[in-house]
Formats: structure tokens, sequence, C-alpha cells
């Protein structure tokens, strides 16, 4: 067997779960490579360019800020253990967001990093819900996600405290959307996991978008040590016994590792080592996500304040009785979705992003864009792009304002075919597996997930998968 | 080594493991979780840069004498002392 090089550890995927578990190792020692299929960084939140934009992929707002000085949450636990500076992410908080119901928005939930402002808003609209409220208020409070909490309905358990089911979808309504690989339901501790982020925390951007974090992150790794790869994809994963012994790349290369972190997904790392042995020894098998998304993205030569969209950064919006998180039958669900406006977080007095961008997310059908013949997909796209856009700008605050998307200088679109090519995750799935692994253990024994499918969420939930497989499974082995 | 100095290397370690931590008035004999927001990643990346930095091994069993700046002097004073004499 013709044998290249051995590494303590070996990651699969530069993403910002594999960036993060790789600075950890490096920081102490490990010999790290991480082996990287694209030429860029990022994996599910990266950023490409085109005519001379760039466009993030994947990052509406890091959620999770909290402001200098609050200990004890998921932030402050990813700037120790990573060793950054705060103001190294140069995260500038939101302005102010809503959950939009109604076919223009009619009922209305306000949020901000204040989470005052939402229970008044909730105390307003829904007076007969507010001791229920607050009671799971309370209960998300106290909800610690871990591995060992039982399996809970999200729906069930905000159902028992919240009588309105308005008011049920308003609340389901975010977490769904940044985080729900299940269709119309999440797991509760995950539910709490992102309330907490989003609304406890809070919404925050760096102005030069994801590619400030990744390059923090990708410069942390270098310095520490770490080797990356990139172009690099692999091809499968050669286990003997039960363990892995090696990694095959695309290139036919053979590398070595005494442990190997895998950040692409759960299926799709069970497919690299043949299946079969993985399947067989699996408690549960894992079925890939079927959850994904297009999204749009218009550029003005303005801000979108003057365009109707005051200071709203973030707009979950849903025009129906009910909300249908859920695979559409058609190509693109456009009856709710989640706008961004990136140019509406607080970057200071001075500071203005070039253009005026208006992101808009909908529910979309992998099956129905990955047959579609190269002539419909393109006609396809440029087709959905207008009515995703126009049924997002129903929910402007100023709807007043006679303007409308057509008047973008640019646009750009992708798909669940795009998502799949550039990240690998089947179906394009974007929030992975429904099926979680949260211990991050597999059918191998020195082989880990992490990442989207071990199941911690979002920017912050990334880098803190990468960290905590990281400890578990090498550091605090080897501690002792 | 004295045991102030084996202080000091400890209060070097935990000010960059968590340097939004106000480490001037640490009183010597009380837990560190008691007077810090330290939670178990912290406690073991003390471990770790203690390795990374000195050389110094701390078993898992061993972990609850790092408690405080007086339990951590104790017990790592003679491993810094063991070191230093072999070297």
């Amino acid at each position: 067997m013709k044998t290249g090089a051995h590494y303590d550890v070996v990651i699969i995927g530069a993403g910002l779960s594999g960036l993060a578990a790789g600075i950890r190792l490096a920081h102490f020692g490990k010999r790290v490579c991480i082996f990287e299929r694209h030429s860029a960084p990022g994996g599910l939140n990266s950023f490409y360019s085109i005519g001379g934009r760039k466009f993030d992929v994947g990052l509406h707002a890091v959620t999770n800020y909290v402001r200098p000085g609050v200990k004890g949450t998921p932030l402050g636990r990813i700037l120790r253990q990573l060793r950054l500076d705060r103001d190294e992410l140069g995260l500038c908080e939101q302005r102010q967001s809503r959950v939009a119901f109604g076919p223009r928005g009619e009922l209305s939930l306000r949020f901000t990093n204040d989470f005052g402002v939402f229970e008044s808003e909730v105390a307003r609209l829904f007076p007969g819900c507010v001791d229920g409220f607050q009671r799971l208020v309370r209960r998300l409070r106290e909800t610690i996600f871990s591995p060992d909490s039982p399996a809970l309905s999200a729906r069930a358990v905000v159902g028992e405290h919240v009588r309105d089911p308005v008011l049920v979808d308003m609340l389901m309504c975010v977490p769904l959307y940044y985080g729900s690989a299940q269709e119309n339901d999440m797991d509760f501790g995950q539910f709490a996991m992102l309330f907490q982020a989003v609304f406890f925390e809070g919404l925050a951007r760096p102005y030069e978008g994801i590619r400030r974090i990744l390059r923090l992150l990708v410069d942390k790794y270098r310095q520490a040590g770490g080797e990356r790869r990139m172009n690099c994809g692999v091809r499968s994963i050669v286990a003997r016994n039960g363990r892995v012994e090696a990694l095959v790349m695309e290139s036919g290369e053979e590398v070595g590792a005494d442990t190997v972190l895998s950040s692409i997904g759960r299926v799709e790392t069970e497919a690299l080592s043949g299946g079969g042995e993985a399947g067989a020894g699996s408690a549960s098998r894992s079925v890939a996500g079927r959850v994904t998304f297009v999204e749009t993205m218009a550029i003005f030569d303005r801000e979108p304040a003057s365009l109707g969209w005051g200071d709203n950064t973030t707009v979950f919006y849903n025009d129906s009785e009910r909300l249908d998180y859920s695979v559409p039958e058609g190509q693109v669900d456009v009856r709710s979705g989640v706008i961004c406006i990136p140019n509406n977080f607080d970057y200071g007095p001075e500071k203005r992003l070039p253009e005026g961008i208006v992101r808009v997310t909908c529910l979309a059908n992998y099956d129905r864009w990955a047959r579609l013949p190269e002539e419909s997909y393109t006609a396809d796209k440029k087709r959905w792009f207008g009515e995703i856009q126009a049924s997002a700008w129903r929910f402007r605050p100023e709807a007043g304002v006679q303007e409308s998307f057509e008047s973008a200088v640019a646009t750009d679109m992708f798909t669940p075919r795009t998502v799949e090519r550039f990240t690998g995750h089947r179906n394009g799935a974007i929030y992975g597996s429904p099926t979680k692994s949260l211990l991050g253990t597999t059918a191998f024994s020195n082989l880990y997930l992490c990442g989207t499918d071990q199941g911690l969420l979002g920017i912050m939930g990334s880098m803190l998968s990468g960290i905590t497989m990281a400890n578990r499974h090498v550091l605090s082995r080897t501690a002792g | 080594m004295t045991k102030d100095e084996c202080k000091k290397a400890v209060i070097a370690i935990i000010s960059d493991i968590a340097p939004d931590e106000d480490l001037s008035n640490l009183k010597p004999d009380v837990r560190l979780r008691d007077q810090l927001q330290l939670d178990s990643m912290d406690f073991l990346d003390i471990v770790m840069e203690l390795r990374k930095r000195h050389g110094i091994e701390v078993p898992e069993a061993d972990y609850p004498k790092l408690a405080s700046l007086d339990s951590c002097a104790d017990y790592l004073t003679p491993k810094f002392n063991a070191l230093a004499a072999k070297s």
C-alpha cells in the first residue's frame, strides 16, 4: 500500500466547524491537516464573486451576539477557546427585525438585541397569551442543549404554553428557518438553542460579512501551525476492524490519520466509507435531509431604506393562515421566507455598505431543480427570482414607497443545485440530516462528525461544534 | 520556583485563556470557579497549557488539585521544580 503523509488528526472540510476544530488541535500541538474539496474555505457559509461583486452565501447574520461583559454564553466560550479577541470579529449589531405574518405582514412582532422589545410586542399583539409566553420563556432560559436531553417536539412544548396557533407559528418561524432540517417541527433542545441565540442573545454582522470571519479563522489556524490542502477532496475512507486507517484523496494520494473529524455531513461521510460497514454499525440508519432553499440577491444603487425597507435587518414573513415549513410540491414556496438586508446593521455613523442589498430566501424542492435541463434551469431561475422578490416586497415596513425590486442594478440567485455542487451536501440540504449525531460518534472508533450533522446550528453553533468535538474526542483523551 | 512564582505562572495561563476576566483581586484560598466564570472547557485548557508551556502533565484524577491558586501552587510547584532539576 502506498502511504503518504500521516497526521494526528485529519479534518474533512474547511468550513467553520472544521477550521475551529483545527485551531484547537493545532494550538495544542497536534499535527493536523484540513482537506477541502474547493478552492475557497467556508463550506455552507462562504462567498463568491460575480462581476466584481462579492456575495455571501449562507450568512444572513451572526446569531449569539452579546455585548462585551456578558459572560457564560456561546460567543464568550468561542472567543476563549479559539483565543480570539472579540474586536477581531468586528460584529455590528442589527437595527431591528420582525416576524411578519398576514398577506402584507399586518401581524408584526418586532425584535432587537434587547429581548424586552420582543416581550412587549408579544404582550401587545397577544394579550391573552402573556402568562403562557412568560412560562415558555422561563423554560427556554433554563434549557441547556445537551446530548443527554430527551427528544421532544418543539411544537408540542410551545403549544403547551401558548394557546394561540398563530403565535405558536410566529415563535416557531425563526428557529425553523435558521436551522431546522426537519419539516414543520424540530427538536425542542435545538429550538431552545436557536431561540436563545436569536432572541435572548442577538443578531450581528461584520461589515465585511462572512469573509472577515473566515479570514480570521484561516489566519489563526495557520499561525497555530495547522496545515490546509485546498482543491483536495476525499474520495474514500479506508477502514479495517472498525477503525479508519487512511483517506484516499481524489488525486489517488493516501493520507493516514490517528483520528478523523468529518464536517461534510453524516450521510456524506458514510458514503465515503462505503456505507456498508458504517450502516450496519449505526443504531439508526441516517437519512439525507430534504429541507433546502433558494436564495435571491437584488443589488441597488441606493440604500434599501429609501426603497421602503426602513431600518429592518431581517424579516421572517408568512402570508398564509398557518406557517408551512416543508418541502414544497413546486420548485419554490414563496408564501413564506426570510428577508435579510445587510445594510441595516449598525456599522457606525460613517460606515455604509457600497450598495443596497435585499436578500430573500425561500423553501425549495431539490428534485424539481435537479432534473431541469440547462435551458429551462436558467429560465426558471429568472422567473422565480421575480416571484420571490415580489412576494417579499409585500412585507416592507413602508409599503407606500413606489419602488420595486425591478430597479435592481444586479441580481443573483442560487438554487439547491448550486448548494449541492458547492457544499457536497446531498439534496442541497442546508441544515443537513434530520437525524443528528450529538456525540459525534460514528461506526468507526476514530472517526467523528462535526458541523451541521453533529447538531449545533448557525455560524456560532458550527464553530462550537468543531471546538467541542476536538475537545471531547481528541484533546481530553490526551490531556491526562 | 517558589509557590508565588507558580501562582503567577497559573495566572498568566488564565489571563490568556480568559482575557475578559479580572484577575487582579484573586483570593488564593478560594476556588477559582467561585471567583471566575470558568467552565470545564476552560479547565481543560489550563491543563493543556501547563503541558504546552511548561511540560507539566496533570492526570485527570488530579484535576481537583487545581481548584484554587493555593492548591495549584501546592500541587504544581514540586512538579515545576522536579522538571527544573532534570534539565
